[in-house]
């Protein structure tokens, strides 16, 4: 693309940076692209800062799972650096029944399958590992490879390492997408191909690809180390995380590698105000307490509130907009974004590279998405 | 489980005891709650040596005894929302309903960092005057006060009377700004009368204005500080030091409720009409919480509080006393004006945020305080950044972020009990 007065031309403009947007930079300049990352608010900021960090393959969708595993072998390159936290806990699944025990052994065999160690677990063994869940449960499984980071740390690092590549940040908003670029708040034009990585406000610009708001809350707590050990969920949470209820809870506790214990999580479709909910914190306390009664006295810190981007299907866009030369999409991951950002954010580049990838790429497809006819 | 109440009281300092006992005057069925065991705020926190000022005594006796007022000492306000609040107490989670809601949270320390003020035997002034009242041994220890304003007198004379050797009082407003206000003390006998008294009590005390703790070493715990001084820095051993540069309002409750804001400085205060209104319904708000005023104002505005509240009429001396009050502490706040080298005491390794350990050079690239959070943990500790965005505010870096439940650290059952059946309809 040729120089014109007053616009900075680039390979890629990236408008976005939370996890997704951070990931594309840092693989984007890897391969030798001229990169720009346009971001307003905070590095990270959005749901990325709001996310768990929870590092988990979610067995339920084929096109899912290939995502998630792929992506956390590449985020093994990443367990040593201070910033992100990287703490291999493991996730334990927790059976509250026997018909979610019997589910096990077909969710070993899918994960088996890709090449992710899992375990079932004898209620005995269960109590041995985490001896302050409630008794009476029938059992569990165990992944023992699966980790959990600190999100917005990760966003930083990818961010730093594409800056010392040359990617430059403009923390500007940007207002539209142009035929050559991306227009900034300021009348900045910036050339090039654009992706844009911007979650749940992807409606913003490309108000052809459905996105909505899936709003969840999290409780944090004060030091208490050696409460729980591994990432701890209830077999259930599928329903809960892929169901469509205007609402739902789920049992997800963590474990912060500094003592404290993260608890989660809500979903709720159609809330926009980011303002917590009590009675919404009240349900989720209570899944919890039911799995881990001696959370009830321990002191929490801090609540928050945030809101996941739901595709049309439940998987992300990743790849060319269609009917939009050089518009390209990268965002829509609910709630397993940071676990996928790094698998994502090849998947993408590769495309744009005219490169083959290396997992199928069609289920991202964004032209798969009824609206174009 | 969520008990009704005509007039629900935040703070028992002397805004809440005036606030209390004028709506109980009016017939009103009324809850006062503070966080500590025993009523009388900061100012009239209960010695225990030496009681609560006769005249406080009096007051808590009178309030602790009637029929229609209920003492939920301990507790502290967790979420809040329409006309509801979950409180917690030692045992227990507990929902108020209110008529109304009379804000007299008070006031904390301003703290501010210097290199080593987070060595043990470090303290805020009337931290230590805290400490004190509360039996903490101050016998015969070495003591520096330190900072700026009249508590630091007030600080001093109470470890004087607990057996501390106060070494000296160390005021950062000049000697010209210290006796330009004295002279102005005639307006107000009362104050000239107390800060005469205080004086006599602390004969034999030093009291150097312009001066400044920069540096406070020791290896375990406080050794030696230097104080910067019109002559030059001069090193003092001693045990404790006690360093507070005025108070800030606790804003956090009335924030999380929605009422308008002004601004002192760096820190907000509630924003009142004449009767103590604030701009959400029903919601009132006395004392340090309008803007620092002294005990004096808080009681006349408690009282105004109560009586307004209760839909009583309010006397026109009552409102005129309260401006007077209210015009000593403008001219207080002009005379000990901060000076703003104490902005930049703290070296890039002093710890902003003592929660999380996070010291001022790692919030070098930040403007705004959630990028900082974010990236650096500052202000994710116990203290909800009560302490480092407070400092950071007043240092001008950026302001503290807004204000989400629960407003202190609170037990999980607090925030996960359901609600008993008999709960009432639109608690949370």
């Amino acid at each position: 693309m040729g120089y014109r007065f007053g616009v900075k031309s680039y390979d890629l403009i990236i408008v976005g940076a939370g996890i997704i947007g951070t990931a594309c930079a840092d693989y984007a300049s890897r391969e030798g692209l001229r990169v720009a990352i346009v971001e307003p608010g905070p590095i990270g900021g959005g749901a990325t800062a709001a996310a768990m960090g929870h590092l988990v393959a979610m067995d339920d969708d084929p096109a899912e799972l290939a995502l998630a595993n792929y992506s956390l072998q590449l985020w093994e390159d990443f367990t040593g650096i201070e910033q992100i936290e990287y703490s291999r806990c493991g996730t334990l699944w927790v059976a509250g029944n026997a018909t979610e025990f019997a589910q096990i052994p077909e969710k070993i065999a899918r994960l088996a399958a890709v090449g992710v160690p899992a375990e079932r677990l004898e209620s005995e063994q269960l109590y041995r590992l985490e001896p302050a869940l409630q008794r009476g449960l029938t059992g569990g499984m165990r992944v023992p490879r699966e980790a959990v980071v600190y999100p917005p740390g990760m966003a930083r690092h990818l961010l730093n390492r594409a800056c010392v590549r040359g990617t430059t940040l403009y923390p500007l908003r940007a207002t539209a997408i142009t035929a050559h670029g991306v227009q900034l708040e300021d009348r900045t034009s910036l050339a090039g191909s654009v992706l844009v990585a911007t979650g749940c406000a992807l409606p913003q610009l490309l108000p052809r690809l459905p996105m909505r708001s899936r709003k969840g809350h999290l409780v944090i707590t004060d030091r208490y180390p050696g409460v729980i050990h591994h990432q701890l969920l209830e077999l259930g949470y599928a329903d809960s995380a892929h169901g469509d209820a205007d609402s739902s809870v789920a049992f997800n506790v963590q474990p912060r590698p500094t003592g404290q214990i993260l608890i989660g999580s809500s979903r709720e479709y159609g809330n926009d105000t980011p303002e917590v909910s009590m009675p919404m914190v009240r349900r989720m306390l209570e899944r919890t307490f039911r799995y881990l009664p001696a959370l009830r006295q321990l002191n929490a810190l801090r609540i928050w509130t945030g809101f996941r981007p739901v595709s049309a299907d439940g998987l992300p866009y990743l790849g060319r907009v269609p009917q939009r030369p050089n518009v390209w999409v990268a965002a829509g991951h609910e709630g397993l974004g940071i676990t996928t950002s790094l698998g994502s954010a090849r998947l993408v580049i590769d495309q744009w590279l005219d490169r083959p990838t290396a997992i199928d790429a069609r289920p991202y497809d964004p032209a798969r998405v009824a609206t174009w006819a | 489980m969520a008990e009704h109440y005509d007039i629900v009281i935040v703070g028992a300092g002397p805004a809440g005891l005036a606030a209390a006992e004028a709506a109980l005057g009016q017939g009103a069925r009324v809850a006062w709650l503070d966080a500590q065991v025993t009523a009388g705020g900061q100012v009239w926190r209960k010695d225990v040596r030496y009681g609560w000022p006769r005249r406080v005594e009096s007051i808590v006796a009178k309030l602790l005894d009637h029929p229609n007022a209920t003492w939920m000492p301990q507790t502290q306000v967790i979420a809040a929302e329409q006309n509801a609040l979950l409180l917690q107490d030692e045992r227990q989670a507990l929902g108020v309903t209110y008529g109304a809601l009379i804000l007299a949270a008070g006031a904390r320390e301003l703290l501010l960092p210097f290199p080593g003020w987070t060595l043990p035997g470090v303290t805020g002034a009337g931290g230590l005057q805290a400490l004190a009242k509360q039996g903490w041994p101050l016998s015969g220890r070495r003591v520096v006060i330190a900072g700026s304003g009249p508590l630091l007198l007030a600080a001093a004379a109470t470890a004087k009377r607990h057996g501390a050797q106060v070494l000296g009082i160390y005021e950062q407003a000049s000697q010209a700004a210290v006796h330009g206000f004295a002279r102005t003390l005639w307006r107000w006998p009362g104050k000239a009368l107390q800060a005469a008294a205080l004086r006599c009590e602390l004969a034999g005390t030093p009291y150097r204005c312009g001066s400044i703790v920069a540096r406070a070493t020791g290896n375990d715990a406080l050794q030696l500080i230097e104080v910067d001084g019109p002559n030059g820095v001069q090193r003092i051993e001693c045990e404790l030091l006690a360093v507070g540069y005025g108070l800030v309002p606790n804003v956090e409750l009335a924030q999380m409720l929605g009422c308008a804001m002004k601004r002192e400085a760096a820190h907000p205060y509630v924003a009142v009409d004449d009767s103590q209104r604030t701009s959400i319904a029903n919601v009132y708000a006395a004392g340090e919480l309008c803007g620092i005023g002294g005990r004096d104002c808080a009681w006349l505005e408690g009282r105004i509080a109560g009586l307004a509240a209760t839909g009583s009429a309010i006397e026109a001396s009552l409102l005129r006393q309260q401006r007077l009050a209210r015009r000593f502490a403008a001219n207080l706040r002009e005379h000990f004006k901060l000076n703003p080298c104490i902005h930049d005491l703290a070296d890039p390794d002093t710890l902003i945020c003592r929660c999380e350990d996070v010291p001022l050079r790692a919030l070098e690239n930040f403007d705004d305080a959630r990028s900082a959070k974010l990236a650096t943990r500052c202000g994710m500790g116990a203290c909800q950044g009560r302490v480092c965005g407070t400092a950071l505010a007043e240092l001008g870096r950026f302001p503290r972020s807004g204000q989400r439940p629960p407003l202190f650290p609170a037990r999980l059952s607090t925030l996960g009990d359901l609600p008993s059946p008999s709960d009432t309809e639109g608690l949370f």
